[in-house]
């Protein structure tokens, strides 16, 4: 129990770290308290402040300590996830009588975010994990809910979602993969592009055509491993995201019994979209960990770091960048947050809501991250220091589940449809 | 025998803030400062909810004495798996002076009201570092006390404590009803999960003043200062053995 999850974070940075030091800039917060502005557990419920204290708690002692050599190595944490989804953690926003949770978007944002402190690309992974299990959960009847949704609330089995293919990234609607109706089977061909967790997982829930072009064309099938006529594709190598295997998921004549389709023919699509929108207030809250995660590795670096006779923190110039690193920080959250109690609630400005919040809170978390590896100088560049994980991880939050144009389509449309 | 064991858990600052003086030398800085459970309470409070998993115990009550926040910490123990909790609220000038005197009066006093068989606390505190509220618990219960545990075994009305002292390893058997106090390696506490914390909710955190337990909490110690550890000095070089025989005199270390 004596377990130094962030203090390990910290020496692991290799300075000469004092525990005598003061206050640098301002005396009088003695006075005041020394209240941290950017606390993420500020206007949060007393219960939410346990769910979050035990996903912090269990990002700094089970995750932190493995980020980099997950990194590195390229393994899927399969043990660790496992001792997550112990914790309720997979299928958070999953009705209990399946062996979910049963919490909110807004309980579900605020875990990640705490999970994403101790490793981005696994938190990413488990959200999408969680995605797929809500879809399930929602759209399945009851049968296929209490087949899959247990084994994947417990993480004895691992969910994919397969939407992307090589043709059509955000012009998803125009996907290719066709699932031909023959006698009780859906007979798969085509493949998926980029699919997380591809190749090492048990379900796979696949966006493919049972009907004509476009949108509602579209239908969702479950797909298991081990199917005939299922296969994969190389690893793909990435800059980021090491912790999950990335890869082609392949269909060649893969038959798949048509009790394994959520909801109706042509439904697909919306099904799809609706995953997404949870997905995406997921992927912000887990850019938020990021960026909280880097602010605090700038600050201890600029307490610590001396150059022209005095520390880093008393340049006023890197005092003010902080403090701009801090207010976008809060209000990335602020965002996030809200968006999620939309969602929750069902507003009618949910969705374009979910999109600003994605758009906005991706952007900023990666300029915080890259701001406080420029903090760093010369040691933000290497990988014994944890800020350029995190910088490479969350680039591609910017990227996925709908790139931060499609979230401008979103946005735009909302404003400029005459309803 | 009612079955029931009494856990004692503290708020205190989390143990990987940097702690900072008052600048007036009185204390240390709280406000704003994140609190949690003392690391060895959270020991006890585990060993107790394995104590009742395997239906040795039957009821774990988790207390608590402090200010409003107390109850945060409660909750926490609840959500670990304690069936009910006790926060007994002192708060202002008491709180600041509440030590082990007081505390263990507390517990003795609630010992008695609960009809208690097995109090466990943490070792020690980690922001006093006392290692006294065991052991006066014990003697104004007139219980026997298994302190330093590192291995607790039930057997029938005796309990086996295996202790961990400054020569190694100390293997006692006392009778209940007894007070543990829970050192490093007892075990590892686990963490709350998602469906316990929401379960947690529904249990019952009763208020009580210690005037009702009658209790005086009148502290006979006063702190007069506190202040920061001497910043490090510089170390110096020397030639020779001699050189550093001749300084250590200096010095009059020798």
């Amino acid at each position: 129990m004596a377990a130094l999850g962030p203090l390990s974070r910290i020496t692991r940075l290799g300075c000469n770290f004092c525990r005598n030091h003061r206050l640098m800039f301002n005396r009088n917060s003695q006075k005041r308290g020394i209240a941290s502005c950017i606390d993420p557990s500020y206007g949060l419920t007393d219960e939410q402040k346990e769910f979050q204290k035990v996903a912090f708690d269990f990002a700094a002692n089970e995750m932190a300590p493995h980020m980099a050599e997950w990194d590195q190595k390229e393994v899927f944490p399969v043990e660790t996830m496992r001792k997550a989804a112990q914790l309720g953690f997979g299928g958070i926003y999953t009705r209990p009588e399946v062996g979910g949770s049963g919490l909110s978007r807004l309980d579900t944002s605020i875990i990640f975010e705490a999970l994403s402190t101790g490793c981005v690309s696994t938190t990413a992974y488990i959200s999408i994990h969680n995605m797929c299990a809500w879809m399930i959960d929602t759209f399945g009847n009851d049968e296929q809910r209490e087949s899959f949704c247990p084994d994947l609330c417990s993480m004895e089995k691992f969910a994919s979602y397969c939407l992307t293919e090589p043709g059509s990234g955000s012009d998803a609607a125009s996907l290719l993969t066709s699932a031909q109706r023959k006698g009780d089977h859906y007979v798969l061909n085509g493949s998926k592009a980029f699919i997380s967790g591809g190749g090492d997982t048990d379900v796979y829930v696949v966006m493919c055509r049972t009907g004509g072009k476009g949108a509602k064309g579209i239908s969702c099938l479950v797909v298991e491993k081990g199917t005939p006529g299922l296969s994969f594709g190389k690893k793909e190598k990435k800059v980021g995201w090491n912790s999950q295997p990335t890869r082609a998921v392949i269909f060649e004549d893969c038959a798949v019994p048509a009790t394994n389709r959520l909801g109706e023919e042509g439904q697909g699509f919306n099904i799809a979209m609706k995953g997404l929108n949870g997905g995406r207030i997921n992927i912000a809250s887990c850019s938020l960990g990021a960026a909280h995660a880097s602010v605090l590795l700038a600050k201890d670096h600029l307490l610590v770091r001396k150059q022209f006779g005095e520390t880093l923190a008393n340049s006023q110039f890197l005092q003010f960048k902080l403090a701009e690193m801090a207010t976008k920080l809060v209000a990335s959250r602020l965002l996030v947050r809200e968006a999620a109690t939309a969602l929750q609630e069902n507003r009618a400005d949910a969705v374009p809501l979910c999109s600003m919040a994605k758009l906005f809170v991706t952007d900023e978390c990666f300029n915080v991250c890259n701001q406080a590896l420029q903090m760093h100088g010369g040691y933000g560049y290497l990988k014994d220091y944890a800020v350029q994980q995190f910088v490479r991880d969350i680039r591609v939050h910017q990227i996925l589940e709908g790139t931060n144009e499609v979230m401008r389509m979103i946005i735009s449309r909302n404003l400029l449809t005459e309803s | 025998m009612s079955g029931r064991v009494l856990v004692g858990v503290k708020r205190v600052i989390d143990y990987a803030v940097k702690i900072r003086v008052k600048a007036d030398n009185t204390g240390v800085v709280t406000d704003g400062v994140k609190h949690s459970m003392n690391p060895f309470c959270e020991i006890a409070v585990e060993e107790a909810v394995k104590l009742k998993e395997k239906k040795l115990v039957k009821e774990v009550v988790a207390v608590s004495c402090g200010p409003q926040q107390s109850q945060e910490t409660i909750r926490t123990a609840l959500a670990m798996g304690a069936d009910r909790g006790i926060h007994v609220e002192v708060s202002g000038k008491d709180y600041e002076t509440l030590g082990p005197l007081q505390v263990s009066k507390i517990m003795a006093a609630l010992a008695k009201k609960e009809d208690a068989q097995l109090i466990i606390l943490g070792k020690q505190a980690i922001d006093d570092d006392c290692n006294q509220t065991g052991q006066m618990t014990a003697a104004l219960l007139d219980w026997p006390q298994g302190t330093f545990a590192s291995e607790v075994t039930l057997d029938g009305d005796k309990i086996k404590v295996v202790r961990e002292i400054d020569g190694g390893l100390e293997t006692i058997k006392i009778n209940t009803p007894a007070v543990l106090t829970a050192d490093l390696r007892l075990n590892t506490p686990r963490y709350a999960t998602l469906p316990n914390i929401m379960k947690a909710k529904k249990k019952k955190i009763a208020n009580v003043k210690p005037a009702d337990l009658g209790v005086n909490l009148t502290s006979r110690l006063e702190v007069l200062k506190v202040e920061d550890p001497p910043q490090r000095q510089a170390g110096m070089k020397v030639e020779t053995v001699e050189d550093l025989v001749g300084k250590l005199k200096e010095a009059g270390k020798v």
